[in-house]
């Protein structure tokens, strides 16, 4: 695709765009697997929060 | 009969776990596909435009950007608002993890903007209206996410932070209205009733609706990560709690 003399303007704007919404996206979902590990890991030893009843595998991460 | 508001029924942080846990692959898969439309019609059915030529393009991803960035800083406001006023349960949740996001596409119009500006005005930067406004939107985003970082206490930090993002409000309008209220080099705003021609303004709507689906997907997965902190932060509280408990009780029937 030729975009022209132009084009290195172009290519880095979409380059640096979906490099950063990569970033964010795989962080959140590493975060999310990470958080529920912990909760379950948690819930495993016993430890509930004081207001807590029992919550599906659907309602974590 | 039930009288509960939708707002009511989304207070309970776990029914918003459960909605937003069957919400968010549809969300996801609306938002790939949406993109993946709107970058087709970017890269192959948009014509260059007559006078930008090629470079036009970095407006399909530029103006979405941009429209986040102060979506998003509304959102936050709104949020707060529900926090201070109506104490709901998950303003605070949804205000904390929609800041780094609208950080994030702040930072996005900044550089799109700049590498647009470079071929079209022959600078990246001019300290213009429009692009100082913005650029004092995401040192307010900065300032928001460092505010509630600097306090222990997650109650007084929800608190402070969303006066600040109230107060900051005002950026808005300055930022809508500097193209018209200054002499500025960036051009006002075409609208959608413009004279843009259809061939430019249909991906740029596509790729506008893919970066707001995009950032709603992410922005509840942020707010169930934070749902999950905060749940994980009060087990490790009230096993803190018990330990303590028990070791006093010990402590005093051995004595």
């Amino acid at each position: 695709m030729d975009l022209g003399p132009h084009a290195f303007y172009i290519w880095t704007s979409y380059g640096v765009v979906f490099a950063l919404l990569v970033v964010i996206i795989f962080w959140l979902i590493y975060d999310g697997h990470r958080l529920a590990r912990i909760y379950k890991d948690l819930e495993e030893r016993g430890v509930t929060r004081r207001s807590s009843k029992a919550s599906s595998p659907k309602d974590r991460g | 009969m039930n009288t509960q508001s939708i707002t009511q029924k989304l207070a309970n942080p776990t029914r918003f776990m459960s909605l937003s846990g069957a919400i968010l692959p549809w969300l996801s898969v609306l938002a790939a596909l949406v993109l993946t439309y709107g970058l087709y019609l970017s890269f192959f059915e948009s014509p260059p435009d007559y006078q930008q030529g090629e470079t036009v393009r970095i407006m399909f991803i530029h103006v979405p950007s941009a429209w986040l960035a102060t979506m998003v800083y509304a959102l936050i406001a709104i949020s707060s608002f529900g926090l201070l006023v109506f104490r709901h349960p998950l303003a605070d949740v949804s205000a904390k993890a929609a800041a780094p996001l609208g950080a994030a596409f702040t930072f996005l119009a900044l550089v799109t903007g700049s590498m647009w500006g470079k071929p079209m005005w022959g600078t990246y930067w001019v300290w213009d209206a429009r692009l100082t406004s913005v650029l004092i939107l995401f040192f307010l985003y900065l300032g928001l996410i460092a505010l509630r970082s600097s306090f222990e206490d997650e109650t007084l930090a929800a608190k402070l932070t969303a006066i600040l993002a109230l107060v900051g409000v005002a950026i808005l309008p300055v930022i809508k209205f500097s193209v018209e209220w200054w002499n500025t080099l960036h051009q006002p705003s075409t609208g959608l009733t413009s004279s843009v021609h259809l061939d430019i303004r249909i991906p740029l709507l596509v790729m506008a609706l893919a970066f707001t689906l995009m950032f709603f997907a992410m922005h509840l997965k942020a707010m169930r990560n934070e749902i999950m902190r905060r749940r994980i932060k009060a087990m490790q509280r009230a096993r803190v709690d018990r330990v303590g408990a028990s070791s006093v009780a010990s402590a005093e029937s051995s004595s």
